[in-house]
């Protein structure tokens, strides 16, 4: 009688912990997804509105410059180079990764950890302190404020995690397959692209949402190396919304809504294979 | 078991089909990072200031590291990161196990509540940082606003500018972008695990505690790592989120190392001296990484998954 009781109290007091912890994990963000619908005089009213009175879209029609109101934020050009800077960026990471993924999965070479801690090691500058030279690189090469820019950097900072990630999930996959296909006739090349590669492209495919997410998402390096409409991102536009004294709350909050869509559609797609490539690529050396 | 036992007609020469593959990683990279980072090695030793080129071969020797090592800001910058780094690490850790241990014993929802808990770690750090800075507005937030609805507090409470609490709103928000990493990875690690040991320690007389603390925690460990490492490469994104939320002021209250950098190098144009910051920086994360690195090598010999 009493195990069970207690038994029972337990679970309760799991479902409450479970409640609290997804309020504190969601809250934050849903307020303001639900601010991005508001409008400002709500948003800034004293007392404060709980409950929303004014729900539109009026936030969004602005800052993609429908409507009677408009404001001098070029969102949708925004919109356009971060699309086209993480899809292309992801597209040749992917290409440079699966390489070199496939060749720690399935060589042995001298310094293979070396290499790998290289890469490692690589991603570890911070994108503020790697940014200081490669403003200077670039303005030599004519680089700065440039679309190309942008993606060589992104290319870059993505092939780490990527081949960390692809390794683990070549390795998952049995050796002996591939070399069951060379020994009826397929050239190494054939054998990767009939037997290996089907295998392993949905984790492939996780690490190109990953890739997309870290190019979509970037600050620190855009912030310094994007100027106007040619380049600059989303996050860096973000902050068209501060200006000195003052800041445009709805706006910016119909904005980050803009920006955390994709994110949370691409979370749902590649969260199993995440975790799977992560661990594996992790704990089997 | 190299690649050489498939193909026997190759057995003769070095295989070079390894260095083929890798080569493009290794490409990129030299051109984005190591050439830029020798150059910026050189800066650091001359007096380059972004206003006037001609000082790009003004060598001034280690004036610059002297300059900034009998800095005291830059001092109490330096202590500032390192303190925000251990608290946001542990914190992270600790509440992550915590978090994993919760949904490991929860068995209906549990795919629900382990995808909601990703959602953090796909946020940029700009809209986090941007997220806490509007609920922690001393003002228009919605935590003031709920403190002074229920009259807990009668004025406003300025999060963002007073000296504890700035600090603190920013490793809230740090804690709440990545402990979800911890997370799922420790619930990963609690899903791989064997329950032959756990069934014999409960046979021998073990309390939750012992078993935990012996058995669970130990295998846990690798995993641990994992998560450590994946955060340590990249750590200074708090600086997308200190940038958003108080720019490092006011008055330097909330400086880290990182905001430091740019206003140095961007705000003040003294590139020279700022790539002196950036190199003890970048010495700073390569330490952090290499430290949690030789740990996750280490763990997974023990694990007996090496080859």
């Amino acid at each position: 009688m009493a195990m069970i009781t207690k038994k029972k109290i337990g679970t309760v007091a799991t479902w409450i912990m479970t409640f609290l912890l997804m309020i504190v994990i969601c809250l934050p963000g849903l307020w303001v997804v639900l601010t991005g619908f508001r409008p400002n005089r709500e948003i800034l009213a004293k007392p404060a509105i709980w409950i929303p009175e004014n729900l539109s879209l009026d936030n969004f029609a602005k800052i993609f410059g429908f409507g009677a109101e408009q404001i001098a934020i070029p969102v949708p050009a925004y919109f356009t180079n971060s699309l086209v800077i993480a899809l292309t960026s992801t597209f040749i990471a992917l290409l440079i990764g699966m390489s070199g993924g496939y060749a720690f999965a399935r060589y042995r070479f001298k310094h293979k950890n070396g290499y790998f801690l290289g890469l490692m090691l690589s991603r570890t500058v911070p994108g503020i302190a790697l940014s200081l030279p490669i403003f200077m690189v670039w303005s030599k090469l004519g680089l700065i404020d440039t679309k190309l820019g942008m993606i060589i950097i992104y290319v870059a900072l993505n092939i780490p995690f990527t081949i960390w990630l692809i390794d683990g999930f070549f390795r998952q996959i049995p050796k002996e397959m591939s070399e069951a296909a060379q020994v009826d006739g397929c050239t190494r090349w054939q054998a990767f692209w009939q037997i290996e590669f089907p295998l392993a492209k949905s984790g492939v495919a996780s690490a190109g949402i990953f890739a997309f997410l870290t190019s979509w998402n970037e600050y620190a390096l855009a912030s310094q190396l994007t100027r106007s409409t040619d380049s600059k991102t989303l996050p860096v536009g973000l902050m068209d919304f501060t200006a000195q004294f003052t800041i445009d709350w709805a706006g910016m909050s119909a904005m980050a809504v803009i920006i955390i869509v994709p994110a949370l559609i691409l979370t749902f797609l590649v969260q199993k294979h995440l975790i799977a490539g992560l661990t594996f690529g992790g704990v089997k050396g | 078991m190299s690649s050489d036992h498939i193909q026997p007609r190759r057995k003769r020469s070095r295989d070079w089909t390894p260095a083929l593959l890798l080569s493009p990683a290794f490409l990129v990279l030299i051109f984005v990072v190591l050439v830029p980072l020798l150059f910026s090695l050189y800066t650091s030793f001359t007096n380059y200031r972004l206003i006037r080129p001609e000082t790009l071969y003004d060598w001034i020797g280690i004036r610059n590291y002297q300059r900034i090592f009998s800095d005291k800001h830059f001092w109490s910058a330096f202590g500032r990161t390192i303190v925000f780094l251990t608290i946001a690490l542990n914190l992270e850790f600790i509440l992550g196990l915590g978090i994993a241990l919760l949904i490991n014993r929860i068995t209906w929802g549990q795919r629900t509540l382990r995808t909601i808990m990703m959602f953090p770690m796909m946020f940029s750090p700009i809209l986090v940082g941007y997220q806490f800075k509007f609920i922690f507005n001393d003002n228009i937030g919605i935590l003031n606003n709920a403190l002074q609805d229920l009259g807990l507090s009668d004025g406003a409470i300025a999060w963002l500018v007073d000296k504890p609490l700035g600090m603190f709103t920013i490793i809230f928000a740090e804690v709440w972008m990545s402990t979800s990493v911890f997370a799922i990875l420790l619930l990963a690690g609690l899903f791989a695990m064997p329950r032959d040991p756990l069934e014999a320690a409960k046979v021998d007389g073990c309390n939750p505690w012992q078993v935990f603390r012996h058995i669970t925690l130990p295998f846990l460990m690798p995993f641990a790592f994992i998560a450590m490492t994946i955060r340590s490469l990249d750590v200074a994104r708090a600086y997308d989120i200190v940038d958003v939320m108080t720019g490092g002021g006011p008055a330097g209250r909330t400086e880290l190392l990182w905001t430091m950098i740019a206003r140095v190098g961007y705000d003040n144009s003294r590139m020279g001296q700022a790539n002196a910051m950036a190199y003890v920086s970048i010495m700073l994360s390569i330490a952090f990484t290499y430290y949690f690195f030789t740990k996750l090598i280490a763990a997974r010999k023990y694990m007996g998954g090496a080859e």
